[in-house]
Formats: structure tokens, C-alpha cells, sequence
């Protein structure tokens, strides 16, 4: 472990508790906490008559329309209560759009300097001729990244909602949900390889054409999940555990959402300070320009399109 | 043009409409991804193909798949099957 001190003293330091803490060797609450299986609750005939009858009468006063009044009385206040919420509501919204400015307006926000800006200076800045992928990825990339994380932090969220043990997957991995369906269906596979190639290359095509036509990262992203989820409705997930598995997918993903943050955050601290972008916008038109765009438009191409193949996968099995 | 226009903005109306109302949660799906469809179109007639690529692909094609693969999870689809099956069960000895 430690080559400046030997073992006893290194085993003292905070450095060894907290790695061995976060490598899973030693489970601080086993020995320290006073920890029983639980047992299965026995049932007897007698319990079982009672809990009956419990729940007999609980059925009988509680949800008795007509001798509890409280029950009458909530149901009434329910409905008069959810129409005064709706009207309510409808009141408000229409408040609010007859406060909006009239359509046409000269002073209205949409006519004011900044769409002119983005339009006249848009080429010269960001050196992308989609003007819409130029504003999102350089004037506004922080909120691009901010967008970027909330994907991550989502599956996240339903990772640890949702996800099961390795043994536990390959033990009812077939079992499972296609019982009901069709196994290696003819037609949808025979589909499946003539669409996914032509999808994965049409994905490919808007994620690197982001910053000359129309879509970018975003689109392209999810236009190459959809391919993988189409693959894996037809194959199954042996097949695509062979070039994506839940090591790749961290790996992209990490990398993906690291290498955008510190495109952006020079980008910023470069233009902020007035000192000379390293990064060449390129002559406009081709594919290696857009300064910035185009690495951008790959990252959340690919944190998109993972994100996508995460979900269905996480729903599916529970599991990558 | 305007006229194709109004047409499209009905059946979205008319969608959002029969999504609610539709007790099948299957039949409220394959609505509300057609109503993604025609969203994409009117987003093309608007003239944001941007918006009308994600819109086809995240509305229509991944988001209605999540919620397929959800109703089978809570098993919502495979009971309509099954009641769909003891439907044929019943009519048989009469169609015999």
C-alpha cells in the first residue's frame, strides 16, 4: 500500500480507513451494529380470522357511502374543490396572456437587438452556419451544459431506482418480460438489420453536420439511441452486451460530460478575459469549422444517444 | 398551405383530447405518438427542421417505446391480452 511507512503505521492513518471504507473491504456496520435476520411473520388460523375481520370492518365503516358522513362530506368537497382549482387555473392563465405584450409590437423582447446580434454576428463568432446550433453551443453553452447534466443527473435517478443485481439479470433475463412475445422474430430482425445501420449513419451524419445543417448533438443523439434500442428489441441484450456494456456506457458518458465542461469552461475563461481563443473557427462550410461546435455537438451526441439506450435498458431489465 | 395547416392543428387538438379520455392506456399511447408525428410536421411547416428531427425522435420513437416497456412492466398490456383471449374463449362454442 504505502511505501513511505510501513503497514501498522499506515493502518492508523485516515488514508487507509477511508480507502478500504470506499473499496468495499470491511462494512463498517458489521460488528459495530447489532444486526438480526428477519423472521417471516407465522401465520395461524386465528390470526388469519382476525385480520379478516379487520379488515371486513374496515371495508363496511370506512367506505360506507351511506353511514359515514365524513366519507359523503370529503367526496363533495373533492369535486366542488377540484372545479374551483381548474377555474382557477383557467383565470390565471388567461390574466397572464392578456398582460403579454400585442403581437407585432415594436417593443416586444423578440424584436429587440439580440436576435440581430445573433443573426448578423452569428457566422463571425461562432463560425457556424447553423445559426440555431451557433447560439445554443457558444453564446449559450453554459446552459447547453447545464442541459447535459440534467441527463446525467436522470439517469442517475433511475439507476438507482431501478437497477438489479448482475447475478439476478442473467437469472431471469429471458424469463422475464419476452415471455409473452415472439424469441429471434424473422421479420423484425430482417427489418432491424436493413434500418440500423441506416439510422446509426443518418445519427452520425446530423451529430457531425451540426453546426452546417439542421439538428446537432441533441437530435443526432437520440436518433442513435433509437437505432440501439431498435437493435436490442430485435436481437436481444447478449448481442449488444459485446460493444456496450455498463463499463463503456460510464466510461463515454464520464468523458463526455468531462471534456464538455472544460471545452466550455476555457471557451469562457478565454473570451472573458479578452485573450485569444486557441481553438480555429475554420473557413465556414466546411466540416472542420464551427470552432467550438463541432467537439461540443459530439459530446452531447454521445451523452444523449447513451442516455437514451440507459433508460430502455434500466426499464427493460433493470440493468445495462 | 393554411388550410393543410388547420387541418394538422385539429387532429393535434383532437388528439390531446381523446388521450384523456381513451380508458385503454395502449390505445392513449399509439395517440399521443401520433400526435408527436404531426407535431414534427408542423414543426417542418414552421420552419425549425431542428426541432422537427428531435421531435420525431425523442416524441415518437424513444418516448413511446418507454412507455410500452412500462405498461408491460406493470403488466397493463398482457391483462388486455388475456381478456382479449377469454373474449375468443366465450365466442367459440357460439360461433360452432
Amino acid at each position: 500500500m504505502s511505501r513511505t511507512r510501513n503497514q501498522k503505521e499506515y493502518e492508523r492513518t485516515f488514508a487507509f480507513h477511508f480507502f478500504r471504507w470506499l473499496g468495499g473491504e470491511k462494512d463498517m456496520f458489521v460488528g459495530n451494529m447489532e444486526m438480526k435476520p428477519q423472521k417471516e411473520p407465522t401465520e395461524t388460523a386465528e390470526s388469519l380470522e382476525e385480520r379478516m375481520r379487520d379488515r371486513q370492518q374496515i371495508f363496511a365503516e370506512v367506505y360506507d357511502e351511506t353511514g359515514n358522513k365524513e366519507l359523503r362530506l370529503f367526496e363533495k368537497a373533492y369535486k366542488i374543490l377540484s372545479i374551483v382549482f381548474c377555474f382557477i387555473l383557467v383565470v390565471l392563465l388567461i390574466v397572464t396572456v392578456s398582460h403579454l405584450p400585442a403581437v407585432g409590437n415594436a417593443a416586444n423582447p423578440d424584436n429587440n437587438t439580440v436576435s440581430e446580434t445573433y443573426i448578423t454576428d452569428g457566422l463571425k463568432d461562432t463560425g457556424a452556419v447553423n445559426i440555431v446550433t451557433g447560439m445554443i453551443l457558444s453564446y449559450r453553452a453554459f446552459d447547453t451544459f447545464g442541459e447535459t447534466n440534467v441527463l446525467f443527473i436522470a439517469t442517475c435517478c433511475v439507476m438507482i431506482m431501478l437497477m438489479v443485481d448482475e447475478e439476478k439479470i442473467k437469472f431471469d433475463a429471458d424469463s422475464n418480460d419476452r415471455e409473452y412475445e415472439p424469441k429471434n422474430d424473422v421479420i423484425l430482425q430482417k427489418a432491424a438489420s436493413i434500418l440500423v445501420p441506416v439510422v446509426f449513419l443518418f445519427g452520425i451524419y446530423v451529430i457531425l453536420n451540426g453546426h452546417l445543417s439542421p439538428g446537432g448533438g441533441f437530435s443526432g443523439g437520440a436518433m442513435i439511441g433509437a437505432g440501439m434500442i431498435l437493435y436490442v428489441a430485435a436481437f436481444g441484450f447478449e448481442k449488444t452486451e459485446r460493444f456496450f456494456n455498463e463499463k463503456v456506457y460510464t466510461v463515454v458518458k464520464v468523458t463526455a460530460l468531462i471534456c464538455y465542461g472544460c471545452i466550455v469552461t476555457y471557451y469562457f475563461l478565454t473570451g472573458a478575459n479578452g485573450l485569444e481563443c486557441l481553438i480555429p473557427l475554420g473557413t465556414p462550410g466546411k466540416i472542420l469549422s464551427g470552432g467550438i461546435t463541432l467537439p461540443i455537438n459530439i459530446f452531447v451526441g454521445s451523452e444523449v444517444a447513451c442516455t437514451m439506450y440507459a433508460f430502455y435498458a434500466l426499464f427493460r431489465r433493470g440493468g445495462l | 398551405m393554411t388550410i393543410f395547416n388547420m387541418i394538422l392543428l385539429g387532429f393535434l387538438v383532437v388528439c390531446a383530447i381523446s388521450v384523456s379520455f381513451s380508458k385503454n392506456l395502449l390505445n392513449s399511447i399509439l395517440i399521443y405518438m401520433s400526435y408527436s408525428l404531426v407535431m414534427a410536421i408542423i414543426w417542418i411547416l414552421l420552419e425549425s427542421p431542428d426541432l422537427a428531427i428531435t421531435e420525431a425522435a425523442v416524441g415518437a420513437g424513444v418516448t413511446s417505446v418507454l412507455f410500452f416497456v412500462t405498461l408491460k412492466k406493470i403488466r397493463a398490456m398482457q391483462e388486455d391480452a388475456e381478456e382479449e383471449r377469454d373474449h375468443e374463449q366465450d365466442k367459440k362454442p357460439e360461433g360452432v
